[in-house]
């Protein structure tokens, strides 16, 4: 990696890092209001399949999460176990490759 | 009070009389002197200037000739170490070439472009350029933050905190003129966007400079060029 692609990396985890802020703020709201009055797994679903705001909402969602956890990972895997270089960085790959599709087949199941 | 001092990987254990206003590098001193002349230490201005005297005292990076036993005394008993992060040449001794080495390669030496013949650059003292060089430039070169760092620990190629402050008061400095070679030497895995923010070195810095701002004002500017293109 050189110097120009690790800065790209880092301003990448600080944009996906503010995105997740706002997310995670009205992904935690929504539960809370959501299940107040003691909600079914189907009433649920009922409410939110078909909706295209929230699928798109929750698709950026999913989006912030696979840029920013591999990068941070990445950081805690050479500095706690000095795994560096390409390998590690492929495998960082699978791993981001394995959280959008992971994140987005939910976002799908529940939107969609 | 008992004092316990690192030797060769095992603690040396003294007992040393309690003085009032007693600092830390007395006690070093007075082990030295009194008990053992084969123990290993550095010293020079004894009064917080030289940045030559710092050591771990119950496992906290200090300048010692400016730390009274007093303060940092638990229960009766003292604990010295040489400096973290750093290799030991012997005793409490550490050798400082690698620490001075990264200021070297984080680009921390002054580069002007006005010769003799050209006029002062005029430097206002309060502008804001100015003030960041003012708010890092009272640096003593001591390695506390160096040892308080735990990205250095984990991160051997870190620049470290001094390093990277210098830097940042060279960046601000009107009259320097290789600022983006400087940013280049600064971006990377071992540059300022290693940094956690965990603040240990500001907490440590007996001189209560802030190396924490200034390598946030690197990350935004080491950022700016990237996002330019410049790097």
């Amino acid at each position: 990696m050189t110097y120009k692609s690790e800065t790209i990396l880092w301003l990448a985890q600080r944009a996906s890092a503010a995105l997740l802020a706002l997310c995670v703020a009205v992904h935690l709201v929504t539960i809370v209001y959501a299940v107040r009055g003691g909600l079914s797994a189907a009433e649920i679903l009922e409410r939110t399949r078909g909706s295209s705001a929230w699928f798109a909402f929750y698709s950026i969602f999913v989006l912030a999460v696979t840029v920013h956890a591999p990068i941070g990972l990445r950081s805690v895997l050479a500095e706690w176990l000095r795994w560096r270089g390409r390998s590690r960085d492929f495998a960082l790959l699978v791993f981001a490759a394995f959280l959008a599709w992971a994140g987005m087949r939910a976002v799908l199941g529940v939107f969609a | 009070m008992k004092v316990l001092v690192k030797r060769n990987e095992a603690f040396q254990e003294f007992e040393v009389p309690r003085e009032p206003s007693q600092t830390v590098l007395d006690v070093v001193t007075y082990i030295q002197r009194r008990l053992d002349p084969t123990l290993a230490y550095r010293y020079a201005c004894r009064v917080g200037m030289c940045g030559s005297c710092a050591m771990m005292v119950n496992d906290v990076p200090r300048w010692t000739c400016r730390t009274h036993v007093d303060k940092v005394v638990h229960r009766d008993r003292l604990e010295i170490a040489p400096l973290r992060n750093l290799p030991v040449i012997r005793d409490l001794v550490v050798d400082m070439r690698e620490f001075f080495d990264k200021w070297a390669r984080a680009k921390g030496e002054f580069r002007g472009g006005r010769s003799r013949q050209d006029e002062f650059e005029p430097v206002r003292p309060d502008a804001p350029p100015r003030r960041e060089v003012d708010a890092g430039i009272e640096c003593i070169g001591c390695a506390v933050c160096y040892a308080a760092c735990d990205v250095v620990k984990w991160n051997p190629d870190y620049l470290g905190p001094a390093a990277l402050n210098r830097a940042w008061t060279l960046f601000n400095d009107v009259r320097e003129k290789d600022n983006l070679q400087r940013l280049r030497a600064l971006a990377g895995d071992a540059g300022c966007h290693a940094c956690h923010s965990h603040v240990s070195c500001t907490e440590r810095c007996p001189k209560h400079l802030s190396p924490t701002r200034s390598i946030a004002g690197l990350k935004r500017e080491v950022a700016k060029a990237a996002l330019r293109g410049d790097l």
